[in-house]
């Protein structure tokens, strides 16, 4: 467990971060990464509008079930 | 955007339709018609109109507007249907459709206390270009995106549903995650 660590690593321990799935461990990491390098900072901002951005569009998804249903119906109408 | 229009030259792929269109046309229509029911119904008769009409679409549009096209005078219809029950309509169309900008007298006149009308404007903006940024990604970034983005499905859901790792998500994650920003970038993250 080393505290420093590749970009790469650092860009996925800040998606999880998104979706609050990161440790503290990797939280801090993050932190200490983020300390010395502007790349990931860029990305970290960037990623963290993203997030935001997402939440505020209120954006919905088709519910599958309904999507498979409406697909059925449409094969069947195709096949006439 | 390139992928659609190489496609969308003079011919229609409706058993691409659900999976390319249903969440477009679903937040077109839920913020119209705030209805799931009703907004499910109309999306589907949208599609099998399509498959009717196909024959008429001349590939001047691309698929995705053609299908708008007749999405919108669906919903008209509706609204013409609760009008008739009613003898009142609601019509909360978007004014702000390129073709239709300000010719509504209502729609020159400010309300300044109208804020949640011009807040859900806003939304409904960001969210179609969400929704157009998305329609970049390739189909599997896209789905697993919305899936974990939207939907809030966890981690181990969706690698079961796909069976990859989850280092194989978090890899899809970020290369998805980086192209709608860089996509969003000029106009909504700044």
């Amino acid at each position: 467990m080393s505290l420093f660590m590749k970009c790469e690593e650092a860009n996925t321990i800040c998606d999880k971060t998104q979706y609050k799935e990161a440790t503290l461990w990797e939280k801090i990491k993050l932190n200490i990464h983020l300390i010395w390098c502007s790349f990931c900072r860029k990305y970290t901002r960037s990623n963290a509008k993203l997030t935001k951005v997402m939440r505020d569009s209120d954006l919905k998804t088709m519910p599958i079930s309904d999507k498979e249903a409406l697909k059925e119906r449409l094969q069947k109408e195709m096949q006439k | 955007m390139t992928r659609r229009k190489a496609m969308s030259s003079e011919k229609l792929f409706p058993n691409t339709w659900v999976d390319r269109y249903s969440d477009y046309l679903y937040n077109y229509t839920i913020v119209r018609v705030n209805d799931h029911e009703v907004t499910q119904d109309l999306i589907s008769e949208t599609f099998l109109a399509g498959l009717k009409s196909k024959d008429n679409f001349k590939g001047e549009a691309s698929e995705r507007t053609w299908l708008i096209s007749i999405l919108k005078r669906k919903i008209i219809d509706h609204y013409r249907k609760i009008n008739s029950r009613k003898g009142k309509a609601e019509v909360r169309m978007s004014y702000n459709s390129d073709e239709a900008e300000g010719d509504w007298l209502e729609e020159r006149v400010s309300d300044p206390f109208d804020k949640t009308a011009e807040d859900r404007l806003e939304n409904e903006e960001l969210g179609l270009a969400i929704l157009n940024c998305l329609d970049k990604l390739n189909d599997k970034q896209a789905t697993i995106f919305k899936l974990k983005t939207i939907d809030n499905f966890d981690t181990e859901a969706i690698c079961n549903e796909f069976n990859i790792t989850a280092s194989n998500l978090w890899v899809i994650i970020h290369r998805a995650r980086k192209s709608m920003a860089e996509c969003l970038e000029e106009n909504w993250l700044n």
